[in-house]
């Protein structure tokens, strides 16, 4: 018998990668797939560090799609190279500082780069025509294939019969025929899919598969671009945004302050990076400074830790400051007073 | 038995998986590796991943704030 003929799948942990991997599956194509970690993935890290998340089950939802599946999944680390992608987008961005169509141009590119070289023949997505408005569009599809170099070797499966035929249709590796149609932004046909294969509890992101699409986490970034006066971010700035309360009270620094146990221990792990405030009279979170400061700022920036402490209620807080892994010494500060923190001041 | 140990304490989610995948390709059938972690995902997902490619899951040792999991390379077909 000859050998089944090979597709390697985007797999974002959502319904839709899911449903289209399984439709080609069930044509007897052997898949494998691929998750880019891209250093913005919604993916478990608020539930991982939040305390009161922690008690909800855990999962990676590509592991878990794919578990479905019963295929493999290769899990490919792409920050570095997404940096770019994030930076300097040729289609701009949506509605946040989501770069969606040259996102998903450069993960299909990844994708068919991998198909390439590991001899596989074609790439698929969970693609929809109409499901997003600027990456799941018809006009934009044909972008997606031509700049990602997948050209007609990349197969939508979910929206194939509204697209012209592609390579491993024209060739007869899968049927057109028992491929799908779907359009817009109803998620109906999809929920009757999955219950027709009897996929029960996947994910359903609201809004999109990343942090980029959250208007207060694209504030942030875009916040951290001003101060430096350069757009560009190392994975722990990225990583900071998604954690505890920020405050910029001056445009050279500002601090993130922890909001409960589980911040205060992730906040910990950067203590030796960062110059870090924490109030020793009351209990109270960890501080973190992301700025070059001044004896007067550490003088400020106590007072607004002495204000999210226990002791906000107290005349006079004691609080330790260490420049990034140094000696603390402990200064005595008035919790500054709540009318006192202009609102501009919160990220 | 040869055992090495993989420190991705303070990584969070995929990224312990990752780590793990990226090891896993270096070492040959009936090594050992401790992954070291500290993201209480993982409990779930180096499991998840290792039934996938068929590694065993040896132990699951949890200290203070801290999930050590020690697997077994059973065979190194899959990893390319
Ligand atoms: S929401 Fe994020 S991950 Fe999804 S396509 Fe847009 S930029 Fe890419």
């Amino acid at each position: 018998m000859a050998e089944p003929r090979t597709a390697v799948a985007l797999i974002s942990g959502g319904l839709d990668s899911l449903l289209a991997a399984r439709v080609i599956l069930d044509q007897g194509i052997r898949v494998e797939g691929v998750n880019f970690f891209t250093g913005f993935c919604v993916e478990g890290h608020t539930h991982a560090i939040r305390s009161r998340d922690r008690d909800r089950p855990k999962r990676n939802n590509a592991l878990w799609v794919a578990e479905q599946l019963g295929i493999r999944l290769h899990l490919i680390d792409v920050s570095t190279d997404y940096k770019d992608v994030v930076l300097n987008p040729r289609h701009g961005y949506g509605h946040n500082l989501n770069p969606c169509l040259d996102c998903k141009g450069f993960m299909v590119g990844r994708a068919y780069a991998w198909m390439q070289e590991h001899g596989f023949d074609f790439v698929i997505t969970g693609e929809v025509i109409g499901q997003r408005p600027m990456s799941q569009r018809r006009d934009t599809m044909p972008v997606i294939a031509r700049e990602s170099g997948a050209g007609d070797r990349l197969l939508r499966p979910l929206s194939a019969k509204l697209l012209p035929p592609t390579l491993p249709e024209r060739e007869g590796w899968v049927e057109r025929e028992r491929l799908l149609d779907f359009s817009g932004r109803t998620r109906k046909p999809q929920m009757a899919l999955a219950e027709h294969y009897g996929f029960r509890d996947y994910a359903q992101p609201a809004g999109g598969c990343c942090f980029l699409t959250d208007p207060r986490y694209a504030a942030k970034l875009a916040d951290l671009w001003r101060a430096r006066a350069a757009r560009d971010y190392e994975l722990d700035d990225i990583m900071l945004l998604k954690v505890g309360r920020h405050l910029r009270p001056r445009p050279h620094f500002k601090l993130i302050v922890a909001r409960e146990e589980g911040e205060n221990r992730f906040l910990e792990g950067y203590r030796k990076q960062f110059t870090n405030l924490t109030t020793v009279s009351h209990p109270g979170p960890l501080v973190l400074v992301d700025g070059e400061v001044s004896d007067g700022d550490l003088d400020l920036a106590a007072r607004l830790t002495a204000r999210f402490s226990q002791g906000r209620g107290s005349p006079r807080v004691r609080v330790a400051v260490a420049r990034g892994g140094g000696e603390p010494r402990i200064l005595e500060v008035a919790p500054l007073p709540a009318e006192e923190i202009p609102a501009e001041w919160y990220l | 038995m040869n055992r090495s140990v993989l420190d991705v304490r303070r990584l969070l989610c995929p990224l312990p998986v990752i780590r793990t995948q990226d090891r896993v390709r270096d070492l040959a059938p009936g090594e050992r590796l401790e992954i070291r972690c500290t993201d209480p995902g993982v409990r779930h997902d180096i499991p998840a991943w290792c039934r996938m490619y068929g590694h065993r899951v040896i132990g699951i040792r949890e200290t203070a704030g801290e999930i050590a999991i020690t697997i077994e390379v059973v065979s190194d077909e899959g990893h390319r």
